[in-house]
């Protein structure tokens, strides 16, 4: 295969596109997903192409959007729902949580729900209150829910896949700040599954541990770190739930040192759960504490103070400058 | 006359085809349903009644956790379900247990979540039963769901969505309703007013003429039925069935019925109602007034009345039988549904609580 320039905006498309030609029973819907082709055009053209059965639009109310896929999956559909900004989901979260989560629990198995709930989240885009949230932490807390977030093109495609396929729910967190990054890909080049981390870059002295919208501030973060002579491993975590321990911790344990970098507010998040496990796993081979990069706990600014809070290169780099080089 | 009286409007009055003291009564839409429909639920009826106060002796015998009992309004428990067809839904609440029983659930089964040794018991798959919901009205978005997706698949199925009164106040109920009316989803919303939701009446739930009124706002039709009369519950529910399977759409039935009994045994009704607010509703009893006209008819005979009882044994022995043992529970069971392939983390965890567990009984 040739490898193409696209952005995570239409490899999620063709994701979608390539799920529902290989499966009928894969139906997308939401707010403006339509003939509009959702507000960041996702399902641009899915309509059209697959007909008003396949892909259309709801009443405006996220739990019902939730909820009616609830209804279809346990009778035998796959759907796809499209929330349309992180913080619009919240009126699903008990849905998410009671019945999405718990079904097939409730049910020993029998009644299982293959859907995915798509959600751009994440700052970065200038949006007014309530359009730049994290809210995978919620989720990711919550026993059930399969958690999963790409941080390239490539993984985009693949993980939105995958996503489909599952037999269990998965919350699927769409970086919306990455949704226009171009990259030369080859979407049929194979992943690694939900449940893998990715080492994305190698590097001795320490390792920053990062996901979704974290993933290239971090990598950049490496790129000006190795022009000053320290080598940085970033890991991109991928599947916030279930979490790769091995891959995170080996790739610690290699380099001793660890910083975890997450767009989301770090009290009581995804960013100290991670902290917790490499320090109960890794104790021995850290030579210093485990130290976070995230925003402030505080409610996402307005547009004009947003750059305050998404994780900068410089703060990764003083984070890892923290890292008990020499004893003082 | 308007679209919305036409088409939308409830009857003035809820609709009774047999009244509390068993006298028929003609109606310009409803037909007495027939007398084999009505000697088979007054059968039901029988055991309906004798489930809910087995069960009921059974919570005071510590058996099980809590029993919401639906003492009073077995009319529309089973209404609901005599109206099904094989293939047909059920999304019942945790008061609807005579309802689930009456679909075929193996009776311990139903009484799994209320016993307390699993979340549910028995296969949703098998009868098209789904899970009791203990959350208010957040079946009814799931039902919706359901009733779609068999829509688009070329399926003929109709789902029954149960709700309480308290139910309708959830935001879950109004974007149920509005889903169903929007894609036209062959859903009859069944609500069982009876008058209280644990300790709060029906005047702190809604200000609207009745809650049947309330499908207009959806375009959905609206229709009210006495809940205390099989008759015409039968009538009435077996139409919405019929319309909503003919394409017609959702449509919106309200049964006036009352919680004669308290929310659950761990409840105190004395504390928010007079025991003569109760009284009236012990007159209108579904059994007594249809074995009224029965026996009226002259179809009540020792034949069926026989049967009715051997039903109702046989309900109250199973109970005490599957329900005196102890239940058997597994500790790994608690790790074991999650998800289709196990996590490591659920590995680690389920091993450490093997290990607790061998370590007690060493």
């Amino acid at each position: 295969m040739t490898h193409t320039k696209i952005s995570m905006a239409q490899a999620l498309n063709q994701a979608l596109r390539d799920a529902m030609t290989a499966d009928e029973t894969v139906v997308m819907f939401g707010e403006d997903v339509g003939a509009l082709g959702g507000v960041f055009r996702i399902t641009d053209g899915l309509t059209a192409e697959f007909g008003e059965q396949r892909c259309f639009d709801t009443p405006l109310a996220e739990a019902g959007i939730v909820g009616m896929a609830v209804g279809m999956a346990m009778n035998g559909l796959r759907p796809v729902v499209e929330m349309q900004f992180d913080a619009f989901g919240y009126p699903a979260f008990e849905q998410i949580v009671s019945h999405v989560a718990k079904m097939r629990n409730r049910t020993r198995g029998r009644v299982t729900l293959p859907m995915v709930i798509r959600i751009p989240y994440g700052g970065g885009i200038g949006g007014v209150e309530h359009h730049s949230d994290s809210s995978e932490s919620y989720f990711a807390h919550t026993p059930g829910l399969t958690v999963v977030t790409p941080a390239t093109v490539a993984d985009a495609y693949a993980l939105l896949r995958k996503a489909i396929e599952f037999p269990d729910p998965v919350v699927f967190m769409e970086p919306k700040k990455l949704y226009w990054a171009k990259e030369e890909v080859d979407l049929t080049e194979s992943q690694p599954g939900i449940g893998k981390a990715v080492v994305r870059r190698e590097g001795a002295d320490a390792t920053l541990i990062a996901y979704g919208p974290a993933v290239p501030v971090a990598l950049e973060a490496a790129e000006v770190a190795a022009a000053e002579g320290r080598q940085l491993t970033v890991v991109d975590v991928r599947s916030l739930a279930p979490f790769d321990d091995e891959t995170v911790c080996a790739a610690v344990r290699r380099t001793g040192r660890a910083v975890v970098v997450a767009e989301a507010s770090g009290f009581a998040s995804v960013s100290s759960e991670i902290v917790a496990r490499v320090t109960e796993k890794c104790f021995h081979s850290l030579a210093a504490p485990v130290r976070r990069v995230t925003a402030f706990d505080i409610p996402f600014p307005p547009p004009k103070l947003e750059k305050h809070q998404l994780p900068s290169v410089d703060r990764i780099l003083d984070a890892v400058d923290d890292l008990q080089w020499e004893d003082s | 006359m308007s679209f919305v009286e036409e088409r939308l409007l409830p009857s003035a009055e809820p609709v009774c085809l047999i009244d509390q003291y068993g006298v028929p009564h003609d109606h310009p839409s409803y037909g007495l349903p027939s007398k084999e429909a009505l000697l088979d639920g007054y059968t039901q009826l029988i055991k309906g009644r004798r489930f809910n106060d087995q069960a009921s002796a059974l919570v005071r015998q510590g058996r099980l956790a809590v029993y919401p009992s639906s003492f009073g309004q077995e009319a529309c428990q089973l209404a609901a379900t005599m109206v099904l067809r094989e293939g047909d839904w059920l999304f019942p609440t945790y008061r609807d247990s005579v309802s689930i029983m009456s679909r075929g659930v193996d009776p311990i089964e139903t009484l799994t979540l209320l016993r307390g040794d699993w979340h549910s018991g028995y296969d949703p798959y098998e009868h098209k039963v789904a899970p009791q919901a203990t959350p208010l009205a957040t079946q009814l978005p799931h039902a919706v769901g359901v009733a779609h997706a068999a829509r688009l698949k070329g399926e003929d199925t109709v789902v029954m969505a149960l709700v309480g009164d308290g139910g309708t106040s959830e935001g879950d109920f109004h974007e149920a309703l509005n889903f169903a009316a929007v894609f036209q989803a062959p859903v009859v919303f069944f609500i069982q007013n009876n008058e209280y939701a644990i300790s709060v009446p029906l005047a702190r739930q809604s200000a609207a003429p009745s809650l049947a009124h309330k499908g207009i706002g959806y375009g959905i039709p609206g229709e009210r039925a006495d809940g205390n009369d099989l008759a015409g519950l039968l009538a009435v529910l077996g139409q919405a069935v019929e319309k909503a399977r003919a394409g017609e759409g959702p449509q919106l039935i309200e049964a006036h019925t009352y919680r004669v009994q308290a929310h659950t045994n761990a409840d105190d009704a004395t504390r928010y109602r007079e025991d003569a607010e109760v009284a009236p509703w012990l007159q209108r009893d579904p059994i007594e007034r249809l074995t009224t006209y029965l026996e009226q008819q002259g179809w009540l005979d020792d034949d069926v009345k026989q049967r009715a009882e051997a039903g109702a044994v046989e309900v109250a022995a199973q109970l005490r039988d599957g329900l005196m043992p102890e239940p058997s529970v597994d500790p790994a069971d608690l790790f074991a549904h999650l998800y289709a392939e196990e996590t490591q983390q659920l590995r680690e965890q389920a091993a450490f609580l093997r290990d607790e567990l061998a370590r007690e009984e060493a």
